[in-house]
C-alpha cells in the first residue's frame, strides 16, 4: 500500500524552478532513497513533504490523504517525523528536553516515558548525557539525538535530510545501522542521502535526481551495479 | 548614607518597572527576533484603562488592574496578528521594525485624539503602608513593585522551564523550522509571547503612574526606551539579564540624579550601557554558546 504519494510536484524558490514535475511513490514498510548530487532538489521534495514548503503545483499523499497545504507543525501528529538537513537540534536544551519536544504532540504521559525508555536503549549515549546542552555534544552524538527526538513522536514514516553528513565513516555506519533497525522495527524510511553507496545498500528502492528530475529509479540492488550510476554517483569507473 | 541607602531603594523600585518592561522586550526578541518598539507605548494604554476603568467606570483597584491586562493583552494580540505577522517574512529584518515605529506613534496619536495631550491625575491604585526600617522609609508602592517584580520573574521562569509552553517557546527562539517539525504552531507560539509580554506591560503601567501620579500619551515612550535598553544592557533575550539590566539602570538613573545631575541623568544611563556594549557585546548575561557543527 503506498503511504506516501507524490504527484507531478513542481517547487518554485521565488523565480527558480527548482522541482520539475516529480512523482514517486512510498510504500509501506519501504526505505526509499532519493539520491543525487548538490543542488538535485532533494531537500527541497522533502521540505515540500512536511509543509514547510508549498508546491506550485502537484500534490502529496500520505495515507490517501491530501496533505499538500497541511502546515508543517500538524503534520508530525499524523504520523510523519522530519530530520532535517544538518540534525538541527534545540543546542541550548538539554537532551532530555530535546526528546520531549519530540513528543511535543503526544498527550499520554505514559506512552511517552514508554518510548523515552525505549529510545535510551537504542541510544545509550543519550540517556548518558540526557541533562547536557544539546550544543555540547558531538556530530555524532547531535544525530543520534535528531533520530532519537523523531523516533519520539512514534512516527509511521520518518523522512531522513543527509543523516550520514559531516560524520566520519565509522559513524556513518552507525547511523546506516540505525537506520536499518527502525526499518525492521516497522517504520517507513524516506532517505535523501549524498553518500548513494551507503544509501542503497540500506534501502529497497531508489530515485535519482538530476537539477530537479528523477533520471532514473529501480530496486536498489539494480541501481548498485548499474554502471551509469556507478560512475556519476559511486565514484567508480 | 540614609540618604544614600533611600536612593538605593528608590532605583531598586523604578529598575524594577524596567524590568518588567523588559521582559516583553526580551521575549519578543527572543522568540519573534524582532524589536517591538510599540511596546512602551502598551504601557500608556494600561495606565488610561486602568485610569478610566477606576474613574469613570467606578471599578475597584483590583479590578481596574485586571481590565488594564486583559486589554493590552488582547492589544499585543491584534498588534502582533495584523502589523507584524504579515512581515515576519519579509525580505528585510527592517521592514518589521520600522513598522513598529509606525505602531508606536499610531498608538501615542490614538491616544492623543481619545484623551487629549493634558496630563492626567493618576489615583493610587496601590494602598499599602509605608515601612520605617531604622531611619530608612520605605513606600508601600516600593515595596509592592519589587514583590511584583520577584513575583513576576519566577513565575515566567517556572513557566518557560516546566510547561509545555514555555518548552515551545525555547524551540521557536532557537530554531522556527525545527520547532515546527516538532508539532509547534510558531504562530501561535509568537502570539503568546506578545501576549504575556503586553499583561506584563499593562502592569508595568499601573505601577508606573501610582509611583509617579500621572498620565500623558507619552508615558511609555521613555520608559519604553529605557527599558530596552535595560534588556539590552542585561542581555537581550535573557530573562534573568531583564531583571539584572533593569535593576542596575534604575539605580544608576536614580543615583545620577540625585548626585550628578537630573538633566545628565539619562545621558549617564545611554552612556553606561555603550561602555558596556563595548565590554561585552552581548550584555551582562548574554550567553553566546560555541556550537559544534
Amino acid at each position: 500500500m503506498a503511504m506516501l504519494e507524490i504527484k507531478d510536484l513542481e517547487v518554485y524558490y521565488g523565480m527558480i524552478h527548482a522541482i520539475k514535475g516529480i512523482s514517486f511513490v512510498v510504500n509501506e514498510g519501504e526505505v526509499i532513497a532519493l539520491i543525487g548530487a548538490n543542488g538535485a532538489g532533494k531537500t527541497t521534495i522533502l521540505h515540500t513533504i512536511t509543509g514547510l514548503l508549498t508546491p506550485k503545483q502537484g500534490e502529496v499523499l500520505f495515507e490517501d490523504t491530501d496533505i499538500t497545504k497541511v502546515p508543517a507543525h500538524k503534520i508530525v501528529s499524523m504520523g510523519m517525523a522530519h530530520i532535517p538537513e544538518g540534525r538541527r537540534v534545540f543546542s541550548h536544551l538539554s537532551v532530555y528536553e530535546n526528546l520531549k519536544l519530540g513528543a511535543f504532540t503526544r498527550k499520554d504521559h505514559r506512552e511517552f516515558q514508554d518510548t523515552l525508555i525505549k529510545t535510551y536503549q537504542r541510544f545509550p549515549r543519550l540517556e548518558e548525557r540526557r541533562n547536557q546542552l544539546a550544543g555540547t555534544l558531538s556530530g555524532g552524538e547531535q544525530q543520534m539525538l535528531a533520530m532519537g527526538r523523531a523516533l519520539m513522536s512514534h512516527p509511521k514514516i520518518i523522512v531522513m535530510d543527509e543523516p550520514s553528513m559531516g560524520l566520519s565513516p565509522l559513524l556513518v555506519s552507525e547511523v546506516f545501522k540505525i537506520i536499518q533497525e527502525v526499518s525492521a522495527g516497522g517504520t517507513t524510511i524516506l532517505l535523501v542521502e549524498q553518500n548513494a553507496k551507503k544509501a542503497l545498500t540500506v534501502s529497497d528502492r531508489a530515485y535519482v535526481l538530476e537539477t530537479g528530475k528523477i533520471v532514473l529509479s529501480g530496486g536498489a540492488e539494480e541501481l548498485l551495479h548499474d554502471a551509469a550510476i556507478k560512475k556519476a554517483y559511486l565514484g567508480e569507473v | 548614607m540614609m540618604n544614600f541607602l533611600s536612593f538605593v531603594t528608590n532605583g531598586i523600585s523604578l529598575g524594577s518597572i524596567y524590568a518588567i518592561i523588559a521582559l516583553g522586550y526580551t521575549m519578543v526578541y527572543g522568540i519573534a527576533k524582532m524589536l517591538n518598539f510599540a511596546h512602551g507605548d502598551v504601557i500608556m494604554v494600561g495606565g488610561y484603562i486602568s485610569l478610566l476603568t477606576a474613574t469613570m467606570a467606578g471599578f475597584p483597584p483590583w479590578l481596574a488592574i485586571i481590565a488594564a491586562m486583559v486589554g493590552c493583552t488582547v492589544l499585543g494580540i491584534t498588534i502582533e496578528r495584523v502589523a507584524y505577522r504579515p512581515l515576519r517574512n519579509a525580505a528585510s529584518p527592517l521592514a518589521v521594525l520600522i513598522t513598529a515605529i509606525g505602531v508606536s506613534f499610531l498608538l501615542q496619536n490614538v491616544a492623543l485624539l481619545l484623551f487629549g495631550a493634558n496630563a492626567r491625575a493618576y489615583p493610587a491604585m496601590v494602598n499599602m503602608p509605608n515601612v520605617r526600617m531604622g531611619g530608612l522609609t520605605i513606600t508601600g508602592i516600593t515595596i509592592i513593585t519589587v514583590v511584583t517584580c520577584i513575583i513576576i520573574m519566577v513565575v515566567l521562569t517556572l513557566f518557560i522551564k516546566k510547561s509545555k509552553s514555555g518548552q515551545a517557546m525555547l524551540a521557536v527562539s532557537e530554531d522556527k523550522g525545527a520547532a515546527q517539525l516538532m508539532g509547534i504552531n510558531v504562530n501561535k507560539t509568537i502570539a503568546l509571547t506578545f501576549a504575556i509580554g503586553s499583561g506584563l506591560a499593562a502592569l508595568a503601567g499601573v505601577l508606573l503612574a501610582t509611583a509617579y501620579p500621572t498620565l500623558t500619551p507619552y508615558t511609555g515612550a521613555m520608559p519604553g526606551i529605557k527599558a530596552f535598553v535595560a534588556a539590552v544592557f542585561g542581555g537581550i533575550g535573557s530573562i534573568p539579564g531583564a531583571l539584572l539590566g533593569g535593576v542596575l539602570l534604575g539605580i544608576i538613573e536614580i543615583l545620577a540624579t540625585a548626585y550628578i545631575s537630573s538633566q545628565l541623568a539619562d545621558a549617564i544611563v545611554f552612556g553606561v550601557l555603550i561602555v558596556v556594549l563595548v565590554v561585552k557585546p552581548t550584555g551582562l548575561l548574554g550567553k553566546k554558546i560555541q556550537e559544534k557543527v
